[in-house]
This record gives C-alpha cells, structure tokens and sequence, in this order.
C-alpha cells in the first residue's frame, strides 16, 4: 500500500484543479444548480474529449484509458472541490462501473466505449422509495418477454437519472427475495413506458430524478439473477471514491473559512487571532486529513491485490469522510458568522453538498454498522 | 562515506556483526565496541561514534542488527534527549565525557523542565541558578521528572537573570544529580502508579564549565531537546522488553529494560488500547449490541485514520518530499483516539468498569485503561498547546496579545505554588 501520490498523480492533480478553477467558479455553480440539466454541455465535451477524464479508469479495450481508482479518485477529489456540476459521478464511477463489473465481454465492447468517450451519459439506478442503497431493498420486477425482459417498478434517487442516455437498472424476478433473482439491465434513457421526474432536491449541484417503470422492454446486462456481488463490489468502489469526492469539499471549506477568519476584524483584530477560533481551525485540519488518509486509503484499496480489504476500507472511508465533511461544513458557516447563513456567500452550496454526500450511498450509522460486519481483526 | 547505497553498506554491516558480535560480550562492553566503530549510532556525525549517514541507511542497519537479533546502544530513557542536545549544542568536553556513557547504557540521565509553576509555559521557569564564588548554585523544584531516582545526570532550564524578559533569562545546564542539594521524590499519578519525581534543589551546585552554550541560551537550547521529543526520540515509546535468550548480553539487556521501563508498564494503556476492543466486545457479548458497534466502529475509523495519516507523514518524509499538514496531527489525532477508547471500554465492560486490579477485567488492564488516558492530552505538551502550535505553525494563524514577553521576568504576574 502506498501513502504518497506519485509525480505523475500529483502533476494529474494540479493540471485538474487549474481547469476545474476556471470551468466551475460559484458563479457557474450557481447558473447550473437552476437548472434542470444540472450541467454545461461544452464543458463536459472539454472534460470528456480535451481531458479525457470519462475514460480514466476504463480498461483500454474499452475505449478507455486503464488508470486505476487512486486516478479516478483524485478527479471526484478535484471535482469536489470545486463542486464541478456534471454527471460524473452518475455515469462514470457508478454506471460505467457497474458495466465494468457485471456486464460480459461483448456488453462491455458495446456499452463501455461511448460512456469512455463522453458521448453516452449513463446512470445506475438501484435505489427505490424505500432509499435502501442495498440490493434486497430491491422491489422492482423484471418479467421475460419475447425473449427480452419487461420492467416494471419505480426507482428513486437515481442521481442524474432524468437526463442520462443510458440507464443501467436493478431489478428482481418476480417472486425471488432477498439478494436472490437480481440482475441488471440497460434501457435507454428515453424508453417507451418509462417517465422520468426530476426530484426537488437541497443540494442542486447533485440532480436526483425519480424512475417510472411501466412495462419498459430491457436488455439482461450480464448474468440473469446474479447481479446482488456486482453491485456490491461497485458500490464499494463508488463510495470509495465518494469519500474522496467529500474530502474535496471538506478541504475547499476548511480553506475558505481559514481566509475568512484571517480577514474579517472584529474588536480591533483579526477573529484568527482568538484562540478559540485557532483551536476550531485545528480541529477542523485534523478532521480533513484524517478523513483524507481514510479517502486515499480506500481508493487504493480498491486496486489493491487484496480484494478482501475493500470492503470494510469503503465503509470507513465513507463513515469518517461524511462526518468529517458536514462538521467541517458546520464549523465553516459558523466561524463566518451571519455572513455564513446568507444565499449570497457560498458556503452554503458546500454544506448542502455535505449533506447530500452524508446521506447518498448510505449515512454514516448504515456505513460503520457495514464496516463491522465487514471487519477482519 | 556519501557514495554509499544501502546494498554496500548493509553487506558491511552483516560483515562487521559477523566478526564482532557475540552475545556472550558483556553489555558495556559491547557498546562500547559499537561507539568506537560507529556501527551504534550510524547517522551521528563520524568524529563521535557514528558514520555520518543519512537516516535512510540508519535504519537499513538497524534492521540488519534485528535480523541477527544484535543488541544496539542503550535507548530507554531521556537519554537519546540528552545526546541529541549535547551532539548540537554540547562543548568538546560535554561530548567526551558524556556521549559515550549514555551509549553504553553506563549513564542514565532526565530532563529537568518542567516545574509545578510552568508547565505549557515551560520558559516561565523560576528555578534559580546564582553564581556564587565560581560556582552555580541551584534553588527551586521540577516536576515530571522521568528516571530521576536512577539519573546520574539532569538536563536543567534555570533561571540566570530575572531582569530579562522571560525567554532570555534562562541558561542550560548539566546537574550532576548525585550531590547532596538534590532531593528526588517519587510523584504518584492518578492511575496510582509513579513514573514521574519532583526533584527538590536547595543550594544544589553546578561547576561552571557544565553549562551549555551560554548565558541565556538556555531556551533556545530546550527548544532542541523538545523538538526531539516531539520527533519520538525519547526511548520510551519504543516499548520493548528485550528477549529471554539466555546470553550474557541479553541478560544484561533484559535487567537494564526492566529497570527503565518498570514504572512505564501503564504507558500502552493511556494510548486507549483499541487493539483489545473487539476481542472484549465479543468475550463481554456487547459485540451484538447495535449501539456499542457504532461506537466501536467510531473507534476503529479514528485510530485507523489517525495511523494512516502518520504513514503518509512517514511517506512524505522518505520521499524528502515538504511535509504536510499530516505531519503535525499526530500528537492531537492520539488524543482523540484515547479519548473515544477510554468510552468504548467503558461501554464494553459495563458495571465491571467500576473495578480495579484482580477484580477487573484481564487482572486490571481495562481498569488501568479508563484511568490513564487522561495523561495522553496533557504529557508532552496538552492538546490545547498542540492546537495553537497547529494553528500558527501549519496554518499560519496570528499569535494571541501576550503580556510577557517583552518585559522584566520578575515584573510578570506568576504562579506562587511550591
């Protein structure tokens, strides 16, 4: 296991951060978030075909790059950082993923390549009303039909769901329980039978949408009735990197609200000099590096030889980033001040996020609980 | 020597251990073979018993001394404080007379900072040295004083001229702490033990050439034995009690660690022990209770953040890489983590929480756990000193307005506690 970013990863790093500084100011935060689309076009082309990030961790007999998840996990770092809105998340480390580790040979051939390219935005929706981020939640049923599949069902909190090309679905046969009969399947994003809703949701930098299934024809995506270790296995490699998307944030925030405090002069001197405000700062610091040790950890986990560390290495990371995210969120609109409760400072735009990363992929009790049964002492 | 790669000088190392190791050797005279060929302490400069190597090859041969089960230079202790402070600071004299015994183990020596009246604020030391017929003489009391009922020798922060402002008054010494102006008594802990002394001086007295550097350097020259404390120089946090082997050298060994580490047997235990957490949970069934697993679970997610976090300090340093902030947390992040231990224990052992020694869960360790970690905030500067450190060192954060540092020492408001 490494604990140093190689030249090349750092040099990745500070070539992402220049480019996202200049396509994701707040401003273009703020347009975006009112949107529907919840993204610019041209930059996600830029982001796509000029920087190649859609394929990053896409095998190259993909179309993709073949980087590993330490890569894939310093882009969603960046990205949250500077709350870059565009469906990256949705459909490279969620859908892509989710193809990658289920989907065979002639699938990923067919699929991979167009989401690698950016041409095709794909979304993985497994969660339903009931918010379960498990597959047993899972009540939507797929019946065979002409040889195909019927689906029929809601899914929920799909993030980027209302505007993906492609949607990759978790569904059961009918009558089967548990993790049993799952499978996945690929529906296009614009399917006869299917309605899709865009959710009002807090935090507009993150688009949820809400699925209607009614008799939608689907393709299988890799084995009929064992998609409940697949899905596992991506959703560990999507909260890996979700952690390290919330360490982003977290430091963004630490930074801006150690800047704050240096400028902002109340009773003749800075409020950085109280030492109240220095020791939150310093919790605030030890917070985010431990957060991000665990981040790291856990994205390294994931290319790691030793497949069984992942797991609970996910679950930790996910656990410890999210309450490292939101009480670094909480502690920044606090040392603002008044400031720190308006629409107009931006504080509150990484504070939603936090909030959303703590609940989205599964808050922090469900994680540490997971990470025990997961644990190897 | 700076040509050197790790392969060469570890098969000279294997080379030199094969001709010269044997552990039927008595200790001293061991180690005194290993400071005459420099082979104990390879990154000290060549002149003075070591080989001027980088701390990359230092440890490549430590590592071929543990692979052959070859005893090194005498650790435990302040005594690697002292050296370190001497080999920067130290005169001619101070490093002929003294840097060989503490190698050899022959001398052992502690640290005389701290003092009932100044604790975070060590440069408000009032212990006095008055020089007096050529002579300094040395009235007051330290406290917190590791090894001082066996040292043979004290590093000492005195106070030389109390019209200075506070952090230039003081000058360093070296007390030979076997003279009758020296009283140690041992200093009981909450967790009932006593590793520490409070060391009383009355009239104590100091040959003027044991002085380091000069008058008024003294802070300046504490700054060094605290920086390397920080680093974990100290002996004491490599907890080793040496092997059962049954050669002389081992022997000697096994006797020394004994001796210097006996009244240290707590100090795993103020580290919160989280290694023993699931292994009790699951002996005390508390393993099933959802709400003690989330607290566990806390736990486990704190310590090993907090260890991975110094392994990318580790990293960044061999790497020759500028540390991060990651380097500077650890002592806070240890906190923490003893803290949160100490309430998972409790959790864990329910009503038997409320026993001690035989009576208590693993002959007393659990008890010994809930009542030690409260030293971990407080020993070797206390979290709030480590956050203003954090804040104005790492994060850059102005100081607080002081008022006592820039006027006469003995005009400053001070505590009158004895």
């Amino acid at each position: 296991m490494s604990f140093s970013f190689t030249d090349e990863q750092a040099e990745f790093r500070s070539v992402l951060r220049r480019f996202l500084a200049e396509k994701s100011p707040t401003t273009e935060v703020r347009r975006l978030m009112e949107t529907e689309a919840g993204f610019d076009r041209e930059v996600w082309r830029q982001l796509s075909q000029d920087l190649g990030l859609t394929a990053l961790h896409i095998p190259e007999e993909y179309g993709g790059q073949g980087f590993g998840f330490v890569e894939l996990a310093i882009a969603v770092e960046e990205m949250g950082r500077a709350l870059l809105c565009a469906p990256y998340f949705s459909s490279i480390v969620l859908a892509a993923t989710a193809i990658m580790n289920a989907g065979d040979e002639a699938q990923k051939r067919d699929l991979l390549p167009a989401i690698a390219a950016g041409d095709s935005r794909a979304a993985l929706a497994f969660t339903e009303d009931n918010g379960r981020w498990d597959a047993a939640g899972v009540s939507m049923t797929a019946t065979p039909r002409d040889g195909g599949y019927q689906l029929d069902g809601a899914k929920s909190f799909v993030l980027d769901g209302h505007t993906a090309d492609l949607l990759v679905v978790l569904a059961r046969r009918p009558g089967s329980a548990g993790e049993e009969g799952l499978s996945f399947f690929t529906v296009p994003g614009d399917a006869q039978g299917l309605t899709r809703r865009l959710l009002q949701s807090t935090d507009g930098t993150r688009k949820l949408a809400r699925l209607e299934f009614q008799g939608v024809s689907a393709e299988l995506l890799g084995e009929e009735g064992g998609a409940a270790a697949p899905l596992s296995h991506t959703l560990d490699q999507a909260v890996a990197c979700l952690a390290n998307e919330m360490v982003g944030g977290a430091e963004m925030l630490r930074e801006q609200a150690l800047e704050y405090a240096t400028l902002r002069m109340q009773f003749g001197r800075a409020i950085a000099s109280f030492q109240t405000l220095k020791h939150k700062a310093a919790d605030m610091l030890i917070d985010v590096e431990l957060a991000k040790s665990a981040a790291y950890y856990a994205a390294a986990a994931v290319d790691g030889d030793d497949v069984d560390e992942l797991p609970a290495m996910a679950s930790l990371a996910k656990a410890g980033g999210a309450e490292a995210y939101m009480q670094t969120a909480i502690h920044a609109i606090q040392i603002h001040g008044g400031i720190g409760f308006t629409w107009d400072n931006d504080t509150h735009l990484w504070f939603k996020r936090a909030k959303s990363s703590e609940v989205f992929l599964g808050d922090p009790n469900y994680h540490r609980e997971l990470m025990l049964q997961r644990w190897r002492d | 020597m700076s040509e050197d790669t790790e392969v060469s000088v570890r098969a000279e190392v294997r080379a030199w251990l094969d001709a010269n190791w044997d552990p039927n050797m008595g200790l001293v005279d061991w180690r005194n073979k290993l400071a005459d060929s420099g082979w104990g302490m390879p990154t000290w400069p060549s002149e003075w018993h070591g080989k001027d190597m980088s701390s990359d090859l230092g440890t490549a041969v430590e590592e071929e001394f543990q692979a052959i089960g070859a005893i090194g230079v005498a650790r435990a202790g302040i005594r690697m404080l002292a050296a370190a402070t001497l080999l920067e600071h130290g005169s001619q004299m101070h490093k002929e007379k003294f840097l060989r015994r503490i190698l050899t183990g022959e001398d052992t020596w502690c640290q005389l900072f701290s003092e009932p009246g100044s604790g975070s604020d060590l440069a408000g030391a009032s212990t006095r040295a008055d020089l007096k017929d050529g002579r300094w003489i040395i009235n007051g009391q330290k406290v917190w004083t590791t090894s001082a009922h066996h040292a043979q020798y004290g590093l000492l922060l005195a106070r030389t001229d109390w019209d200075l402002p506070k952090h230039r008054g003081l000058t360093y010494f070296v007390l030979d702490m076997e003279q009758p102006g020296v009283e140690v008594q041992p200093l009981r802990q909450m967790n009932g033990h006593a590793s520490f002394n409070q060391v009383f001086f009355t009239d104590a007295e100091i040959a003027p050439e044991f002085m380091v550097e000069g008058l008024g350097d003294g802070w300046k020259i504490a700054t060094t034995t605290l920086m390397h404390e920080r680093r974990g120089a100290d002996g004491l946090r490599r907890w080793s009690m040496g092997t059962d082997r049954p050669e002389r050298a081992y022997v000697e060994e096994k006797t020394e660690l004994a001796t210097a580490m006996a009244p240290y047997k707590w100090y795993p235990q103020r580290m919160g022990r989280v290694d023993l957490v699931i292994e009790r949970a699951r002996a005390t069934g508390k393993l099933d209770d959802p709400t003690v697993r989330q607290e566990i679970a806390k736990l486990l997610i704190l310590s090993k953040s907090a260890e991975w976090t110094a392994r990318r300090a580790r990293a960044a340093q061999v790497l020759g890489r500028n540390q991060g902030p990651e380097g500077s947390i650890g002592k806070l992040a240890a906190s923490h983590v003893a803290r949160l231990a100490n309430h998972v224990h409790t959790l864990i052992n329910g009503a038997d929480a409320m026993l001690t020694g035989e009576d208590s869960p693993m002959d007393g360790v659990i008890a010994e756990i809930l009542v030690s970690t409260p030293a971990i905030s407080i020993a070797g500067g206390t979290d709030e000193i480590q956050r203003n450190i954090i804040s104005e060192r790492v994060l850059g954060m102005p100081k607080e307005p002081r008022n006592d540092t820039d006027r006469p020492f003995r005009d400053v408001p001070r505590n009158m506690i004895r």
